[in-house]
């Protein structure tokens, strides 16, 4: 070999190991779902499209992301390029201006495909602040075997009169069989997610126009009274304990009757390698109260945000546009089935006719989401949005204690009037020291 | 007959030290008995006879790589404890053995930094971690473990040396040994067992650490407290996966925990029947 071929090789040699010094690295902040964890294993097509940019993950629990990346973005750190929050964080976190606005997109993102509701909920003055990898409301899942044994039909749209009524005649606590399952689990996002859409369903509403509290209102003591009665009679042990993986795990293994919760709960319900009753569930959409014209108003997209402190901002939109793509959603159909497909973010998902037939909740996930409007949750007049949240920073906090009365109440710590009132003085407190109430 | 009731009494409270000791180790066999189910069996309910398999434990690896969080903690619990050693020994000589009026001052003080709750100092800590460029770096943990555990290593090493006559690093010293090579060649090695109780303990602590761990990282120096929180799921049951993440998490610090219990009991007990 001649010295300049040595060079050559050499030379070739420096520019190879220099290529992947070069590449730009997207570090992205995600949560453990199982559509994320997908995501991950699917980025193939991505980088072999960008092979400039390399993709570092953090996965996170829920509540620890949120706590990791409110620090970074607070203080500018610039850890992340890529976030995955949620709708209660999206309004907030852009009027702080701590997210980039995603008007640019490529033209071939198609945002008009995206669902309007959940695109309104991503939006701050018509501006789209994030996109929605997968998004859900909530509906009604039941037996369709244990409702026809005990002679009780649920309608397409059931008041609250009709659920109890069926959760009656399911319940048959001998056989481990619980008319119904609701979360229970004290927290912001468990039991008062719940909570709230069933006081909105009961015309209930969180503040006044003043931002007073409205825990003393007839609405949300019906409400709270009616919740308490059903899972006292017809409900699990224990229930002040369950979240939306335990009741999971209990309507998988068949001991619930009807279970009211999240949209994307129907895939794994129906999913026959989990679930027991895969083949009999039903689904109707989330119950109202005779005469109240809501069905909860929930509404929920974990979605991809590009922080306004990312140093690599048009490599973070590239992927955040690819990763919420039709064609990222026809690449997991083709990997994994149509069912796998991330739900409740694009119309024309469900203008599918192979999702149609591969997912059996769909028309039911869509009109709920459909269904959903978070900038007017209540009937009555509100200051704030958000449906099953208020979207203020202070609803972590004050959920979370409301939440644990509550919890208290539905564990028979306390009774349903002593908890409203435990919750009314709590929240006036919160809301007096944070400049609200005047 | 005072033997008989001896012996019934021994048996007795051998029985009671077994029945307590596995019910503490309860949950860790349950995590490893779960980590070997499939997941429908993980949710199915309460199962102590698994189907055996390792698909959680090869689902693990291929979401994420084991190797370098693995590393990561090695290189953290070791590095914060020996830094704190290294700062420790002279503190806790010169309070043993060299103490002022405000000598039990200072180790009170000491101590009560450990009854701050951690995220009172998260802000200022992460501000100084961007600013210097710690942030995600193994050298920036490793200096937060060590002033986190100092206290505690001071406090043990103190209370190890005042074990040790004074009158022997006195003959040391009338001998003619400089104040290093007094705590070098004579106390140090006197004092091999609390040290070494001491590093053990410390390693234990900066291995389970997680708040800091998992604030101050992001890809790089993330431990394997960052690796067990990656898998806990909001929306999805994945107990079996969740339990062979924290079987890998904690495998090597009970597997070093078990070969040097000993050195711990003593460590922990030490000074508790003076």
């Amino acid at each position: 070999m001649t010295r300049s071929m040595r060079a050559l090789a050499g030379a070739c040699a420096v520019i190879a190991l220099a290529a992947p010094a070069m590449a730009e690295t997207l570090t992205i902040a995600t949560v453990n779902n199982g559509d994320m964890i997908r995501m991950q294993k699917m980025t193939q097509p991505f980088t072999d499209a960008n092979p400039d940019i390399q993709l570092e993950w953090v996965t996170l629990e829920e509540n620890i992301l949120r706590e990791r990346v409110t620090t970074d973005i607070a203080t500018k750190g610039g850890q992340y390029d890529v976030l995955t929050i949620g709708t209660y964080e999206v309004p907030i976190w852009a009027k702080q201006e701590w997210l980039t606005p995603l008007s640019d997109l490529p033209a071939d993102y198609d945002a008009d495909d995206l669902i309007p509701a959940v695109r309104g909920a991503l939006s701050v003055d018509d501006t789209l602040y994030a996109v929605p990898f997968y998004a859900e409301s909530a509906m009604v899942m039941y037996r369709k075997d244990l409702a026809e044994a005990a002679g009780v039909t649920i309608p397409d749209s059931p008041t609250w009169t009709d659920i109890k009524a069926a959760a009656e005649a399911m319940t048959n606590k001998d056989g481990e069989v619980y008319g119904i399952c609701l979360r229970g689990k004290p927290g912001w996002g468990e039991n008062m997610a719940f909570m709230t859409a069933m006081a909105n369903s009961y015309g209930a509403r969180w503040f006044d126009m003043d931002w007073k509290p409205q825990f003393d209102s007839a609405e949300w003591k019906e409400a709270l009274t009616d919740y308490l009665a059903m899972m006292t009679n017809y409900g699990p042990p224990g229930a002040s304990s369950n979240g939306f993986n335990e009741n999971l795990s209990l309507f998988q293994q068949g001991k619930c009757g009807i279970w009211i919760d999240a949209t994307v709960a129907a895939s794994f319900v129906t999913d026959p390698e989990n679930s027991t009753v895969a083949d009999k569930v039903g689904f109707a959409q989330f119950p109202n109260k005779d005469g109240v014209d809501n069905h909860g108003n929930w509404l929920w997209a974990w979605s991809l945000a590009v922080p306004a402190s990312s140093d690599a901002q048009d490599s973070a939109k590239k992927f955040v546009a690819w990763a919420t793509s039709k064609a990222y959603t026809e690449q997991v159909a083709a990997a994994d089935g149509w069912r796998a497909a991330p739900p409740g973010t694009r119309t024309s998902l469900y203008e599918n006719a192979d999702y149609q037939a591969a997912a059996p909740f769909a028309a039911m996930t869509l009109t709920s989401i459909d269904g959903a409007n978070t900038q007017k949750s209540s009937v009555q007049d509100i200051p704030y949005t958000g449906g099953q949240f208020v979207a203020i920073p202070e609803f972590q906090g004050i959920g979370t204690a409301v939440g644990q009365q509550f919890a208290a109440a539905l564990a028979g710590q306390m009774s349903g009037d002593d908890a409203l009132n435990a919750a009314q003085s709590n929240v006036t407190r919160e809301m007096t020291r944070a400049g609200y109430i005047k | 007959m005072a033997r008989a009731v001896s012996r019934n009494t021994r048996i007795g409270w051998t029985i009671a030290a077994w029945f307590v000791a596995l019910l503490i180790f309860f949950p860790i066999l349950y995590a490893i008995i779960t980590s070997f189910k499939t997941e429908q069996e993980a949710i199915a309910g309460f199962d102590l006879i698994p189907s055996f398999t390792l698909e959680s434990y090869r689902e693990v690896q291929s979401q994420f790589n084991y190797f370098r969080p693995f590393m990561n903690s090695v290189v953290i619990a070791l590095g914060s404890t020996v830094l704190a050693l290294i700062v420790a020994v002279p503190a806790a000589w010169a309070m043993a053995f060299s103490p002022t009026k405000r000598t039990k001052d200072i180790l009170m003080w000491m101590l009560s930094t450990k009854m701050m709750p951690a995220v009172a100092v998260l802000v200022p800590i992460y501000l100084i971690f961007l600013k210097t460029g710690l942030m995600d770096t193994r050298i920036g943990l490793v200096l937060v473990l060590m002033l986190m555990n100092l206290p505690i290593v001071v406090w043990m090493l103190y209370t190890y040396f005042r074990e040790i006559p004074g009158e022997i690093l006195e003959a040391a010293r009338m001998d003619g040994a400089t104040l290093g090579q007094e705590i070098v060649h004579v106390l140090t090695p006197m004092a091999v067992p609390g040290i070494a109780s001491t590093l053990l303990l410390n390693v234990i602590l900066a291995w389970n650490e997680s708040f800091w761990t998992i604030q101050l990282t992001t890809t790089n120096a993330a431990p394997l407290s960052a690796f067990i929180a990656s898998f806990s799921s909001p929306q999805g049951l994945f107990w079996a996966k969740l339990s062979a993440a924290s079987v890998m998490a904690i495998a090597p610090i009970l597997i070093m925990g078990w070969f040097s219990q000993k050195q711990l009991v003593r460590g922990l007990t030490f000074g508790a029947v003076k």
